[in-house]
């Protein structure tokens, strides 16, 4: 046994459409170590969602296949018993839900949807319980925890649910939070606040995050490793700074030459020829990437991509990386990606 | 004349309670608000959930009741027209929502819903119709052959593209375009984004970007009013607003904005922390006793803050 | 809450005061008066003592000085005097209206027994065998006709069995208030509330199996799971109870339908309630029963519709207004 917290390996997770299976996770391995936040990070369709499901065994069993390896500290979720794994879930592994309008009972007051799970899974008396949610209240940046204790999820706005979601997949003190998209839905300066709040966590305490998302913003502020994810696939993996300082793969490039903002300039942005392809349309030989960067020649690309360790910690698949250039570039310009703020 | 001028705006709306549900108190959602667009510029309308920038904009194009104030379109109040004269100036202002997904009827083809603006103005046979219809989706980038397609048989970019061509279909002078991004991935955003600005130089069109994201908003805008309850709190053109801010609120929205170099992070949340701080000990300064913003005092002759 | 309560039930009195308004003017408009069934009965009347009658009785008045006087004796109880039956209409209404609501009630709780749990397991093993079966249970109840099944129930119990007896609400030999007394009406009960519930389970369980299929992949149950909350628990206090809204929504209308539309069941079982006395009066031409008794079931309908909003006011946290 090694001291990984969370350990995949070749997950594979395929949904049933019209009697055929296609697969949205399509062979991924990484792990997170302790008291780590890894963002995985990657458009709609990537895989990104449908993971981190697989992870908390929330897809439909029976529109769902998943094969690999999840080990939890250890044991392999995708085959312990269904009552052993809601032991696991909630008490050591908490999730936030990406949109904090639907993710809530609109008919039980908040501060009961957040002792559900301490009743579930400590033994506390009645009163204990109520102290420790207003206390998890106040720590997620609610003031008037008393009040807000009692109301419904309707009598709330979007950034505090957020909270609330919050509150509630820390309710147990789990040692891993599964975070799907925690700042999508809200404001700015909201945003800020739950980044800090999360990254508090961690210092705080020996949590762990799994971070997921399509903003690179919050992976900056947050993340220590990223794995970036096109079509399924990892395409590639590396400690934050290095990501953002010398990403390799193409679809990374083009994702951090995309973004708006960095400067007030009204030239046009970076745009990546193409769609996503759907699970059902997409061609699963060679290079998912391919077909999106047209002017690479083809004998760039791996038969059968497979990711390469270029620098210790740093993965990247597909050879295609190596004479990678956009339409506009000279070829041999450095990988740099950010010129500076 | 500016195209558009907005003075004193007000949009409030009425809280009923009590036995009688009568109307005991009023929203203000926008307050008094004055700015003006010129021909060909991009305005950008910021500020957070609740501020009032889409009620502002909604009411510039009367999907919003104005309760006082003008609207100057060319001079020209259209808050205060009525029947077939607002109708005509209806036509010069159009708007483009947030979701592709839902703000396109699902139940139609792609050519009646381009062609329905045209429909409501403008007596054409099926056959001109058809023609500019097929124009407008040439325009668009979009194939010929999506004209007989539904909007669920489109990407999210593409069903974007759709609103734009029928908001494009009356040849307006002014869009408001409210979070047209912001359900986006960043890879279609910079599509739409891209677009946009190729039709405002094709067009010479104005358009009120109405948006929460400040990279967004950074890179799409000339000048830029940020709204806090209903009130103008700074003005000013980009670089004045994000180089030198001289409102708190300005300050605290800036500094929320994710650091995009990982190395610089911690810095970046120390500064963040600070403002914070900072906020919180000197906000009321900035506010009168209501808690409203404060009378916008000029900086330059570009720039202005509502500070003491 | 409270508000909510009171204000909704203020608003009831407009809508009855119109409903009493309706049904007053049907009344007038129909042939003939109160003097003219007395005036058939004894031929002798000459057309003087008639109208002098009428003037004493204030038939002669406006609509609305009669209307206020009707308003005025129903308000105090008094509801006017049966034709047929030579008897107040409130005395003869007072019987029939327990049968009725004893049939109803018993016939709403037997249904909301058999579908509510019918209803979950289709919902929660939707697309199995156990669900098919209930499924085509539903098909099948839903198509009988009620008159076909009620005649067969009726057929096989009491009249090949002997189980039960053919008619009536209890025998009348039986003592009021005796042991006996309760169990003989009891068994009255069985076969019509039977027979009701079992053809009345159809929406119910249809529309609690659909929206618990609906439900079981929303967002908020996703977190219930993700808590570890035990998939029978996550049934019980998440599912269930936001799948029942709708029903308990159309609790209050169905009470009502079952109060003034038991009129197949009461005719098939010969059951003394209020839907056997309105076929009755009608055939009888007894319009001061008529007339009480759509006034009767128009209330219910109005009473009916406000426990509805009250019941789903407080069971959904959304809509209590205040």
């Amino acid at each position: 046994m090694n001291n990984n917290l969370l350990d995949i390996q070749n997950l594979r997770t395929s949904f049933h459409i019209k009697g055929k299976a296609y697969a949205a996770v399509d062979g991924v391995s990484f792990t997170i170590q302790e008291n780590e936040i890894v963002a995985i990070v990657g458009e709609s369709g990537c895989g990104k969602s449908a993971l981190a499901l697989s992870i908390m065994g929330l897809h439909p069993t029976k529109t769902t296949t998943l094969e690999g390896q999840v080990a939890f500290k250890g044991e392999n979720l995708l085959t312990i018993p269904q009552a052993r794994f809601d032991q696991i879930r909630g008490k050591e592994i908490g999730m936030i839900f990406q949109d904090p309008m639907t993710a809530l009972n609109p008919l039980h007051p908040v501060g009961r949807q957040i002792e559900e799970s301490m009743g579930q899974h400590l033994a506390l008396a009645k009163e204990e319980r109520r102290n420790r949610t207003l206390e998890l209240l106040k720590q997620v940046g609610i003031q008037n925890e008393q009040r807000v204790y009692k109301q419904y999820p309707h009598e709330l706005s979007g950034g505090m649910r957020q909270r609330v979601v919050i509150a509630i997949a820390l309710a147990c003190d789990p040692v891993l939070l599964v975070a799907d998209e925690p700042t999508t839905a809200l404001d700015v300066t909201i945003q800020a606040q739950i980044s800090d709040l999360l990254k508090e966590l961690q210092n705080r305490t020996k949590l762990s995050i799994l971070l997921i998302t399509h903003d690179l913003g919050v992976v900056s502020e947050l993340a220590d490793r990223v794995i970036v994810m096109y079509a399924g696939e990892i395409v590639e993996m590396a400690e934050v700074a290095t990501l953002f300082h010398y990403p390799l793969h193409p679809y990374t490039r083009s994702l951090l030459k995309s973004l708006p903002g960095q400067q007030s300039t009204k030239t046009a942005l970076h745009v990546i020829e193409g769609i996503v392809p759907s699970i059902q349309k997409l061609d699963r030989s060679g290079c998912r990437f391919a077909p999106r960067i047209r002017w690479i020649p083809e004998q760039a690309h791996e038969n059968d991509p497979q990711l390469h360790e270029v620098a210790p910690g740093h993965f990247v698949r597909c050879t295609c990386y190596e004479s990678f250039h956009f339409p506009d570039d000279h070829i041999g310009d450095d990988n740099n990606a950010i010129t500076g703020n | 004349m500016p195209l558009l001028e907005i003075k004193n705006l007000h949009v409030h709306y009425p809280i009923r309670g009590g036995f009688f549900r009568r109307i005991v108190d009023t929203v203000q959602a926008v307050d008094g608000i004055s700015f003006t667009l010129k021909r060909g510029e991009t305005y950008g309308l910021v500020g957070e959930s609740g501020c009032g920038k889409s009620s502002a904009g909604r009411a510039i194009i009367g999907l919003n009741r104005v309760t006082s104030g003008k609207v100057l379109f060319e001079g020209i109040d259209i808050a205060q027209l009525r029947g077939q004269a607002r109708s005509n100036h209806r036509k010069e202002i159009q708007m483009i929502f947030q979701d592709p997904y839902s703000s396109l009827n699902a139940q139609k083809t792609v050519h009646s819903i381009i062609a329905e603006p045209l429909r409501n103005f403008e007596r054409l046979s099926s056959k001109e119709e058809l023609r500019r219809v097929q124009t407008l989706l040439d325009r668009v980038g979009l194939s010929p052959e999506s004209i007989h397609k539904f909007p669920h048989q489109f990407s999210g970019g593409q069903r974007q593209r759709i609103g734009i061509a029928r908001a494009l279909a009356l040849n307006p002078k002014l869009i408001i375009a409210d979070e047209p991004v912001s359900a986006l991935d960043v890879s279609v955003q910079a599509q739409v984004l891209n677009f946009m600005q190729d039709i405002q130089k094709e067009f010479n069109l104005t358009y009120l970007f109405i948006s929460h994201d400040l990279g967004v908003i950074r890179h799409f805008c000339d000048r830029i009013g940020i709204m806090y309850k209903g009130r103008f709190v700074e003005e000013g053109t980009v670089e004045e607003i994000y180089n030198n801010p001289q409102h708190m609120y300005t300050k605290r929205l800036l500094a929320a904005i994710p650091e995009m170099d990982p190395v610089k992070r911690a810095e970046k949340a120390k500064q963040r922390r600070w403002i914070q701080a900072q906020y919180e000990e000197t906000f009321d300064r900035f506010l009168d006793p209501d808690g409203k913003a404060l009378e916008l005092k000029k900086i330059t002759d570009t720039h202005s803050a509502a500070v003491q | 809450m409270l508000t909510f309560i009171v204000r909704r039930t203020l608003i009831m009195i407009p809508q009855l005061v119109l409903l009493s308004l309706i049904i007053f003017m049907l009344a007038k408009a129909m042939p003939g008066d109160a003097v003219t069934g007395a005036a058939m009965s004894s031929p002798d009347m000459t057309e003087a003592q008639i109208e002098k009658i009428r003037e004493k009785h204030g038939l002669n008045d406006p609509w609305f000085v009669q209307y206020g006087h009707w308003m005025k004796r129903a308000l105090k109880g008094d509801l006017g005097m049966s034709y047929v039956h030579k008897q107040p209409v409130k005395k003869l209404l007072a019987g029939r209206i327990e049968n009725t609501v004893l049939l109803a009630f018993f016939t709403l709780l037997v249904t909301y027994a058999i579908a509510i749990p019918l209803g979950l397991i289709a919902g929660r093993w939707n697309d199995t065998w156990v669900d098919k079966l209930i499924v085509g249970y539903n098909y099948v109840s839903f198509a009988t006709p009620f008159f076909v099944f009620a005649l067969l129930m009726l057929f096989v119990f009491s009249f090949v069995l002997g189980w039960f007896p053919t008619g009536g609400s209890v025998d009348i030999r039986m003592e009021e208030g005796s042991w006996s007394y309760v169990v003989d009406k009891a068994k009255h009960l069985v076969l019509p509330v039977l027979s009701g519930a079992l053809l009345l389970t159809y929406g119910t369980i249809q529309y609690l199996r659909n929206d618990i299929i609906d439900t079981k992949v929303k967002d908020f149950v996703r977190t219930a799971r993700a808590k570890g909350v035990p998939e029978g628990k996550v049934y019980s206090r998440h599912i269930l109870r936001n799948s029942l809204l709708p029903i308990a929504a159309f609790l209050g209308y169905e009470i009502t339908g079952l109060i003034s539309g038991s009129i197949f069941i009461e005719m098939i079982f010969s059951y003394p309630g209020l839907g056997q006395l309105f076929i009755q009066s009608i055939n009888g031409r007894d319009f001061t029963v008529v007339t009480a008794l759509v006034m009767l079931s128009g209330t219910a309908v109005v009473v009916g519709t406000m426990l509805s909003d009250i019941i789903l006011s407080i069971v959904d946290p959304r809509i209590r207004i205040d």
